[in-house]
């Protein structure tokens, strides 16, 4: 979210689903949606059917890539490598928009001498990828009519995150892919209302609506609507909140249907940390872990069908979200125990006799946000933003204005990111060789609070899958238990082989925590711009403990 | 694409058969594979049918293992492959003998002792489908065949042994004794088949200077060596694709719509509109398909065109081929004739070798290729559209028409179907001319028409003759009903077509006369029965052959024939029901009025016209 | 702000004009026989057809007679040409349905199927004329804890497989095997579920007709006695899982969910979800224990 709202002023992918079946080419960069997205990828399968071509970049050859007319593996961590050379090649090649880069972008000169470097050799040599293979893409990319670049946690979960997506928006913005019907940037959040939730200024920078902290005219909107002085300064993402508690600046912590203790990087730490707080109230549907650290547990709804409401998709689409169930026991729904809570703390102004009433509220002070009417919300199935109008909608895609006519009427150009490449942190050596990335499987989500309940027949519990041949030179077997251990702590796992591993790459889940916490093996090594920690990339050593188990361990 | 393959492993010899269809394996699997996705599989999809029949032939039985390997190379679901395997007759999906003896127990057959010798074989071997152990022999085991289109030499029999290479042989004349051989000792111990012109009385015992009629279309039957090229060209070969190339497309199609030839396959349909209109579509490429899946029960006309003078096809097709835009035809030929199909491969490969096909057919500047698909045991294969699925590598469903196959045809492309006949006919169109050919016959119906007469007559065969001659004629050409016999009736175009009474064979034998007498030619079945036939037991044979060569696809046909069947079952053989003749003209309507395709279509005319104009079953 | 409004790349259609039983309709170009029924408020019965999948005409329950057709066409897959004379209800089109229905009734379980008994009795089918006849009759499949197969209720509508495969979810672990009344759909040699390619994201059971594939909380329920849809409620909201948004219709009976749809007609999903959409609900209505 970072990277495009740095680039184009609004954190949100560009394109609609729908627009991805009418693409030329797909590129699925460090996204799995196959697995973590699949009725998105249906869309892909469409556009597929159609006679898109989808380039994966990928380390692992996952679902995803198995659909690709061709697979790009590079190493963990050298995505920006990979970027800089198709970018180079293009250039190179002369494919490169030229009327949208003159017109609609800044920094190309800059970003041309930061590329120069990335020939295709060698970034064969540092990322992995066959050079052939990075031409093609490059070539398929620069000479599609229209393409779409879509990532996931692939690219963001590094500790440069922020500088991968950049590099990834430097190649739409080369092409012109981006500002037209089905070219476009497209992030695919990992949950149901991470775009709400920034669009609502749950960021540390922005009020609702992506309107800027910073800007007086924008607080002050807010401060007289709301009748109180919204700081002006940045607040912390959760990386700098775990940061403040450990230099113990942050005291109490107000946790809302999060499970720090066991979703964050090197978990033992984390929890270690939330031990220290003098106070901390935990509202979430289940007892979780981090709600057992708690001093005060406040049992909320399962939002999605115990409340009214609404949430955002990747495709910025606002839409409802209704009760269908009678809560449990206690149980009230966040924003009841919000406004009670405020009632409490001596605001009894606070009245919203229901969600539409907050809603509404929303819509008086978000431009983007205004024409969304409950009632239309119902009516259209959904509404994407901008809908700053009552009565029209705007075009499937955003940024339409680079292409206008009129240099005046093209707003601010879309600079290029002259990013640099960085490996990961976590360093590959001789004591530890294999390099763990993380990520999901179909049938789990997250730590499995929610998803455990599902009797799912394919849910084999957590593994380290490995890649055949190294498994063999290390002695293990399918099956067989392994220590495997990085430079922050070690865990016990079944080896699993799976022969879509690269040498030297090995593949857990983290959503089995409670018998396997992987992220006691994770970095803490967060982007400085995004907070984001560096999941998927750690160096781990594995040792095999014992011959094979009879049975793998079972989900919750 | 993230399929999902069986557990099983393949063996050796699976993995061998495959490597000689598809080529030794150089995929790469796993993390090594970069390339792929659903275009590559798409690209690869119609090596399915070829692959299924490499492991059928190697080892006897498609096995897990080795349909998971298949599906590995070509990236096919194994789910699709399964369903595909379970659609043809000749795949097994079950592990059985190697050697199966398939006896022929259809209509032809049925009325030269099949049913006796049916029942002489269970008696030795046991229940068909299953190892012949009973009579010790577990490397065989025997099953009952539709049409093995052998019928001038009824009752029939086909042996298929897997191995390496898969031995195939026909019994003509059939005995227990002779089946008794095959099952025990296997296709080594099979007398010689009798060369192709022996299907056709004409070429070898005319009947008199005066009276045979010139052969057009089988004229090198018989005169021939059908394997040599050299031949072919000495007795007139390729000089109808000179004379087409020197006229140009556009008056070859002309000479084809002069000629008046319809199709042959049954439809009658004008060739020349059928051409033209392929000719005209934009889209491209274009595809031509030879229809050679001759499986109407009494059919077997093309089979001798594709034995005995298999380059007259090949000519016809470049010929069609160079009209109409194609620059690949292929011919799918149905799976119970091995002769035939080893005829054409090799006539393919040595036209090819010499330059006759390929990217400059004889230097005249124009490409043009055929590829051999063989069928696996589905009649319904020769549907026009679902043998488009059948070389797709689907399940041989018909398609819905509209699209019609010259916009919508194979792979999607405008395609020219026609069937083996229909493009024979083109070689004299293009040495006389169109409107010369269209002198011969009558006015409705030009030039000359092959028919396969086959049952109740002294001397049965593939005989030409002009349209207008009468049934009579020809029963009289093939010699007559068997001394101390009477002529009961005859099932005019095969299980699809219909029965005359023997007083009506004065009907000549034209589209327009046997539309005027309410019946049909269909393929050219005559199919004579006389005074000893029974009639039930020939019904419900009819009614058997739609329940088991249904496709299943759409309702009226996959349950009315069931039901037809069941019925008749009760009609003929248990307590007579009054409501049930009720019940057959119900299922009967639904069928003809709401199948998906000709097949349930026609699925009720055998049996409505016993009914009506034979009166059996009252 | 933006300059360029297009938003779709579909072409313009023409209007096309059709008769519907002596009636003029116009539709757009490249619109079914069924859609014209539609926009002419004709109401034309549909076993086979689902308006999320290219239509198969396999069942022929909803033939019309077409001027110039020697036989019916099936309305849910045949477009309208101009001046098309289409005739819905006629001897012809009555007996065929009558027909179908009998056929199906008579060999297939049709006790789950929506609307069928209403239309046996519209068209007067007796499927009990034809005696003791073949029948799909066969053991219901229970070879996972999320759904149940029973094709002794299957009318062969190839919905399932074309929803498991290229339409929407691409995944193939069911197809059609065998052939003529021996048809079944099948995974490879009829392996059980857990060990074929099914991913559980319950788009088949999304789109059959007759209740051959159902969800276990229903089949139970129903097995129980205790289904009862006039007590449910159904409620549209969005899938908690992941951040694609898709739109869920929970279906609610004593205050516990029995049952997740998605709505055909949202371009989102078009009535897929994926397991955790289909299945994942369980953890609300297991958690009563665990909250306090």
């Amino acid at each position: 979210m970072v990277g495009l709202a740095t680039v184009f002023g609004a954190g949100g992918g560009t394109s609609s689903y729908r627009e991805i079946e009418d693409t030329d080419v797909i590129v699925l960069w460090g996204s799995n949606a196959r697995v973590a997205h699949p009725i998105f990828f249906h869309h892909v399968l469409t556009g597929i059917r159609k006679g898109a071509k989808l380039f994966v970049v990928d380390p692992r050859r996952t679902e995803s890539a198995r659909w690709a007319d061709r697979w790009l593996g590079l190493h963990v961590g050298s995505d920006i490598a990979l970027a800089h050379a198709i970018g180079r090649e293009i250039i190179a090649a002369g494919l490169h928009n030229r009327a949208f880069v003159e017109g609609s972008t800044t920094g190309f000169d800059d970003y041309r001498a930061a590329v120069e470097p990335w020939t295709l050799e060698h970034a064969e040599a540092v990322t992995g990828v066959p050079a052939d293979a990075i031409r093609e893409l490059a070539h398929a990319f620069a000479l599609a009519d229209r393409a779409q670049m879509c990532w996931t946690l692939g690219i963001t979960e590094h500790h440069n995150g922020v500088d991968n997506v950049l590099s990834l928006i430097n190649l739409n913005l080369l092409c012109g892919h981006v500002g037209r019907y089905a070219a476009g940037i497209n992030p695919l959040r990992g949950q149901n209302n991470v775009q709400g939730g920034g669009d609502m200024g749950a960021i540390p920078n922005k009020l609702p609506g992506f309107q800027d902290i910073l800007d007086d005219a924008a607080r002050h909107k807010f401060d007289t609507a709301w009748n109180c002085t919204i700081p002006a300064h940045h607040g912390w993402h959760l990386t700098q909140m775990f940061e403040a508690m450990e230099r113990n600046e942050l005291r109490a912590l107000y946790v809302i249907g999060e499970n720090p203790a066991q979703s964050e990087a090197d978990s033992g730490h984390a929890i270690h940390i939330l031990e220290g707080l003098e106070h901390m109230v935990v509202q979430d549907i289940f007892m979780t872990r981090t709600a057992q650290l708690a001093d005060v547990v406040l049992p909320a709804t399962a939002a999605w069908c115990e409340t009214e409401g609404t949430v955002t998709n990747s495709e910025r689409r606002v839409q409802r979200i209704r009760k269908a169930l009678d809560p449990p026991g206690d149980a009230r729904d966040d924003a009841a125990i919000i406004i009670d809570l405020a009632h409490r703390l001596g605001h009894p102004e606070w009245s919203y006799p229901d969600a539409e009433s907050i809603w509404n509220e929303l819509r008086s002070l978000s431009p983007m946000h205004t024409g969304m009417s409950y009632q239309r919300l119902a009516d259209l199935g959904g509404i994407q933003w901008p809908c700053p109008s009552n009565d029209t909608l705007e075009p499937s895609y955003l940024h339409g204005r680079l292409w206008a006519e009129d240099p005046a009427d093209r707003g601010r150009r879309a600079p290029f990111s002259p990013v640099p490449w960085a490996g990961p942190v976590d360093q590959i050596t001789a004591e530890f060789p294999i390099r763990l990335t993380t990520g999901r499987r179909l049938d789990s989500y997250n730590t499995g609070v929610q998803t455990g309940a599902i009797a799912s027949p394919m849910r084999q519990g957590e593994t380290l899958d490995l890649n055949p041949d190294d498994a063999m030179r290390l002695g293990i077997d399918d099956g067989d238990m392994v220590r495997i251990t990085s430079r922050r702590g070690s865990i016990e796992a079944p080896a699993r082989f799976d022969a879509h591993l690269r040498p030297g790459l090995a593949f857990m889940t983290f959503h089995f925590p409670d018998e396997i916490d992987v992220n006691v093996l994770t970095i803490e090594a967060n982007d400085p711009k995004s907070g984001t920690a560096e999941f998927k990339a750690s160096a781990i050593r594995v040792d095999k403990i014992m011959s094979r188990v009879p049975s793998p361990v079972a989900g919750t | 694409m993230d399929l999902r393959f069986p557990q099983a492993e393949p063996t050796l010899s699976e993995v061998q058969a495959l490597d000689v269809v598809l080529a030794p394996s150089t995929v790469a699997e796993g993390w090594q594979r970069q390339h792929g996705g659903a275009h590559r599989a798409r690209e690869l999809r119609h090596l399915l049918l070829p692959s299924l029949h490499a492991l059928q032939a190697r080892v006897g039985w498609i096995s897990p293992g080795g349909l998971g390997e298949l599906c590995r190379r070509l990236d096919v679901p194994p789910a699709e492959a399964y369903g595909v395997a379970t659609f043809y007759a000749m795949f097994i999906t079950e592990q059985r003998p190697t050697r199966v003896v398939h006896v022929c127990a259809d209509l032809v057959c049925h009325t030269r002792g099949a049913g006796a010798l049916l029942d002489a074989v269970e008696a030795e071997f046991g229940a068909p489908d299953q190892a012949c152990d009973q009579a010790g022999v577990g490397t065989a085991f025997w099953k009952p065949s539709p049409c093995l289109g052998l019928c001038e030499r009824a009752p029939a029999a086909l042996i298929v042994e897997a191995g390496d290479p898969a031995h195939e042989a026909v019994i003509s004349m059939a005995t227990v004794a002779d089946i008794s051989v095959a099952v025990r000792q296997g296709t080594h111990a099979v007398a010689a088949e009798a060369p192709p012109e022996a299907a056709v009385p004409q070429t070898v015992s005319p009947f008199g200077a005066g009276t045979t009629p010139e052969l057009v279309l089988l004229a090198r039957v018989g005169k021939v060596d059908p394997l040599s090229l050299d031949d072919f060209r000495a007795h007139g070969g390729y000089l109808a694709l000179r004379a087409a190339v020197a006229m140009g497309p556009t008056a070859v199609i002309r000479e084809v719509t002069d000629s008046q030839l319809v199709g042959r396959g049954g439809a009658a349909f004008p060739a020349g509109r059928k051409w033209q209109a392929v000719a005209g579509q934009p889209a491209r490429p274009h595809y031509l398909v030879c229809n050679a899946d001759e499986s109407e029960p009494g059919t077997f006309k093309d089979r001798v065109i594709l034995e005995g003078d298999p380059y007259s096809v090949i000519e016809a097709m470049t010929i069609a081929g160079y009209a109409t835009g194609c620059e690949l035809g292929f011919v799918y030929i149905r799976g119970e004739y091995p002769r035939a199909l080893s005829h054409l491969q090799i006539a393919i490969d040595a036209a090819r070798h010499r330059g006759f096909l390929g990217p400059d057919v004889m230097g005249l500047g124009f490409a043009f290729d055929i590829q051999v698909v063989r069928g696996a045991g589905a009649y319904i294969c020769g549907e026009e559209t679902a043998i488009f699925a059948s070389i797709e590598g689907y399940r041989g469903e018909p398609r819905s028409k509209p699209p019609y196959p010259v916009e919508v045809g194979l792979f999607g492309k405008p395609t020219l179907v026609n069937n083996v006949e229909t493009l024979v006919n083109v070689l004299p169109i293009m040495l006389r001319g169109g409107p010369a050919f269209a002198a011969i016959g009558t006015t409705g119906s030009s030039g000359t028409k092959l028919f396969c007469v086959s049952g109740s007559v002294k001397t049965a065969g593939v005989y030409e003759v002009p349209f207008g001659a009468t049934l009579r004629e020809l029963l009289d050409m093939a010699g007559g009903v068997p001394a101390g016999r009477s002529l009961r009736a005859v099932l005019l175009g095969g299980a699809a077509g219909s029965f005359v009474r023997a007083d009506e064979i004065d009907v000549a034998l034209t589209f327009e006369g046997v539309r005027a007498a309410g019946t049909t030619l269909g393929s050219g079945v005559v199919l004579a029965l006389d005074d000893s036939v029974d009639l039930p037991t020939f019904l419900r044979r009819i009614a058997a052959f739609f329940r088991d060569e249904s496709c299943g696809q759409c309702v009226p046909c996959r349950v009315g024939t069931v039901r037809q069947e069941e019925a008749l079952v009760r009609l003929t053989v248990g307590s007579r029901q009054a409501h049930d003749i009720q019940l057959l003209r119900d299922v009967g309507e639904v069928m003809r009025d709401a199948s998906i395709c000709g097949f349930g279509q026609s699925a009720w005319n055998a049996i409505e016209s016993a009914i009506d104009r034979l009166g059996a079953l009252t | 702000m933006n300059t360029r409004q297009e938003t779709s790349v579909a072409a313009p259609r023409r209007a096309v004009m059709v008769q519907i039983d002596g009636d003029e309709v116009k539709v757009p170009e490249g619109s079914t026989i069924l859609d014209a029924c539609t926009a002419h408020g004709t109401a034309v019965p549909t076993l086979c057809y689902g308006e999320t999948i290219d239509p198969v005409n396999a069942c022929r329950l909803c033939v019309v007679e077409v001027e110039n057709n020697r036989v019916l066409v099936p309305s849910c897959s045949r477009k309208v040409e101009p001046g098309m004379v289409v005739k819905t209800d006629t001897a012809r089109t009555r007996h065929s349905r009558k027909m179908v229905l009998e056929l199906l009734g008579s060999s297939v379980d049709l006790s789950t199927a929506p609307r069928v008994g209403e239309w046996m009795q519209q068209y007067g089918a007796d499927p009990t004329r034809y005696g003791v006849g073949a029948t799909v009759a066969q053991p219901v499949k229970i070879d996972n804890e999320l759904y149940v197969r029973d094709y002794a209720k299957c009318i062969l509508c190839y919905k399932c497989v074309d929803a498991c495969g290229t339409e929407w979810q691409n995944t193939f672990a069911i197809a059609v095997s065998g052939r003529g009344f021996d048809v079944r759909i099948s995974t490879e040699f009829d392996v059980e579920l857990p060990e074929s390619a099914c991913v559980y994201c319950g788009n088949c059971i999304a789109v059959c007709p007759t209740g051959a594939l159902m969800f276990t909380t229903e089949y139970d329920m129903r097995s129980a006695g205790t289904w009862d849809e006039s007590v449910q409620q159904q409620t549209d909201t969005v899938c908690p899982y992941c951040g694609v948004g898709c739109n869920l219709t929970l279906h609610t009976q004593d205050n516990t969910i029995v049952k997740v749809t998605s709505p055909f007609d949202r371009s989102l999903t078009s009535g897929n979800l994926c397991i955790k959409g289909r299945f994942g609900f369980q953890h609300v209505q297991s958690r009563g224990d665990t909250v306090r």
